[in-house]
């Protein structure tokens, strides 16, 4: 821990702290309410331990790992969003080489082969995918078949592998290191969720798409905008090479990108007539429940990121 | 035959703790329904549709390793005891039970093996399909597992639905390919002396447990 730079080591402490608070609240609800059945709520916290004490231990390991960690992390999203949606059983070894895929994206980040990088998946994959399909020949539901694919690896995969990518960017905020804009990234789009859900449930009112999420408020959604714009303005130039006008900015828009990943991806639970993708995080549902927002920030912010200073 | 030895003990541990644990865990990845539907100890019977090779292992995966020797799958003897290295894996590592299929075969001594165990005390897993068939589908229910209840009072039948395994592994394929996959299990069916209306429960049962699987297709 002592050789973590120091904002990231304070960032840590913070989330760490955070935890804690959470625990120690949920202990006094249940204390005050005895009658009350606070099962949920304790198992969502304690997967929040699980999911940050994991996080936290990858990315401390060292940058291979970590990257490694984000790879599976695809893997695992990946075969989720394959087993939800509808796909044809001749299809099996299309997917067996979108997965295939997964390692040669993340080996590129690796190697810090940024155009490789960039490329792989909207160039190659896309263009040759289709042909593994086409040599086994079933042409009903083709169309259906390949979009499903192409987009569950775009989701699962390019999107994600952005946050690895923040990694191997070469350090420019050095009391941050290499950890500082992973950690901005993941707090922030975390936030955000949280602050939605939490000024949704105290002032929500008015809905905004009823059809898909009919817990989604305006005052939720404008609540958790304006309070990550805020927080993401003061830590930003400590986590990020970013300053602060630029990190409210951000803010801002991941705030709305976040929203646009959960209502997305709630779309597609919608259309399965599914609640949860999953059932591997008690408490949260599945993977793709838990990085729905994650999905859309991660690009965004590293394009952000890059543009402005690299 | 079918006695467990200490060796097959231990190879089923390393087998089950080493490969087949981790493979599940990891390269599926269940959703199981009501764990706390599956009987803990034997004599018990678990019942299941069956898609793939895999169905097997997911089953025995969902208890501990201490429990493994506990779990006899039946299967069936014409395909696993076919080959001589399958069926010292089969009977050895797995600990199947074999079932001769064929006809012709002594009907009241069909089941011997079965009831020995059940009396020791063992967990049965049987497909009543008899054998693989068509990706995520039941077919047709063969009657053995009504027999069984039959001879033995008081012991009841839970039906598990599994999802997904004829996508990850199906008959006639090699590749495994990573699917999350569900196992919902049922409520224990009591024996009822129609056999037919027994058989028709289960299906009703396994239909109705896969109506709550997450990882439907578009076709069913």
């Amino acid at each position: 821990m002592s050789d973590v730079p120091l904002y990231s080591r304070y960032a840590i402490y913070g989330i760490v702290a955070l935890l804690v608070i959470a625990s120690a609240t949920r202990l006094l609800l249940a204390y005050r309410n005895p009658a009350k059945d606070y099962t949920e709520l304790r198992q969502r916290i304690q997967s929040w331990w699980w999911m940050i004490g994991i996080l936290l231990v990858m990315l401390l390991a060292s940058k291979t790992i970590a990257i490694t960690f984000f790879g599976v992390l695809s893997f695992l999203a990946l075969k989720e969003f394959f087993s939800i949606v509808p796909t044809r059983q001749a299809d099996r070894r299309v997917l067996f080489w979108a997965y295939v895929a997964i390692a040669f994206q993340y080996y590129w980040i690796a190697t810090d082969w940024y155009g490789m990088f960039i490329v792989f998946i909207p160039v190659y994959v896309f263009l040759l995918l289709p042909m593994r399909a086409v040599l086994i020949g079933e042409t009903q539901g083709f169309i259906q078949a390949l979009g499903t694919v192409h987009w569950g690896v775009m989701l699962c995969v390019f999107c994600v592998s952005h946050i690895a990518y923040l990694l191997v960017l070469p350090v420019q905020n050095v009391e941050a290191g290499y950890i500082g804009p992973v950690l901005f990234l993941l707090f922030i789009t975390q936030f955000n969720d949280v602050c939605q859900y939490i000024w949704g449930k105290l002032l929500g009112r008015h809905k905004i798409i009823p059809k898909v999420s009919p817990k989604k408020t305006w005052e939720g959604f404008i609540g958790g905008l304006l309070s990550v714009t805020v927080v993401s303005g003061f830590v930003a130039p400590w986590l990020t090479p970013l300053d602060r006008a630029e990190g409210f900015v951000a803010g801002a828009f991941m705030a709305v990108a976040g929203f646009i990943g959960d209502v997305v991806l709630s779309s597609v639970k919608r259309d399965l007539h599914i609640k949860d993708s999953g059932t591997l995080i008690p408490g949260h549902g599945g993977i793709l429940d838990r990085i729905d927002s994650l999905i859309y920030t991660a690009p965004l912010f590293f394009h952000y990121l890059r543009y402005l200073h690299y | 035959m079918i006695e467990v030895t200490p060796l097959s003990r231990v190879l089923k541990l390393l087998f089950f703790g080493l490969i087949v644990k981790p493979l599940v865990l990891f390269g599926l990845g269940l959703n199981v329904f009501h764990r706390e539907r599956l009987p803990q100890r034997g004599p018990a019977i678990l019942a299941a549709n069956h898609n793939s090779h895999l169905d097997t292992l997911v089953l025995m995966s969902l208890y501990p390793l201490g429990q493994l020797h506990r779990l006899r799958p039946v299967a069936a003897a014409d395909y696993f005891l076919a080959k001589r290295w399958l069926a010292w894996f089969a009977l050895n590592v797995i600990g199947i039970i074999p079932l001769k299929r064929e006809r012709t075969s002594a009907r009241h001594s069909l089941f011997d093996d079965c009831y020995r165990a059940l009396d020791a005390g063992d967990i049965l897993i049987v497909f009543p399909e008899g054998s693989r068939g068509a990706p995520e589908q039941i077919g047709e229910l063969k009657r053995g597992v009504h027999h069984l209840l039959k001879a033995r009072e008081g012991l009841a039948v839970t039906p598990i639905a599994l999802h997904g395994l004829g996508r990850a592994l199906p008959k006639n394929e090699a590749l495994l390919v990573p699917f999350n996959c569900d196992v919902v299990i049922g409520e224990p069916l009591p024996y009822t002396p129609d056999a037919e209306e027994f058989m028709r429960q289960m299906k009703n049962s396994l239909q109705e447990l896969l109506r709550s699987c997450i990882t439907r297709r578009g076709d069913d």
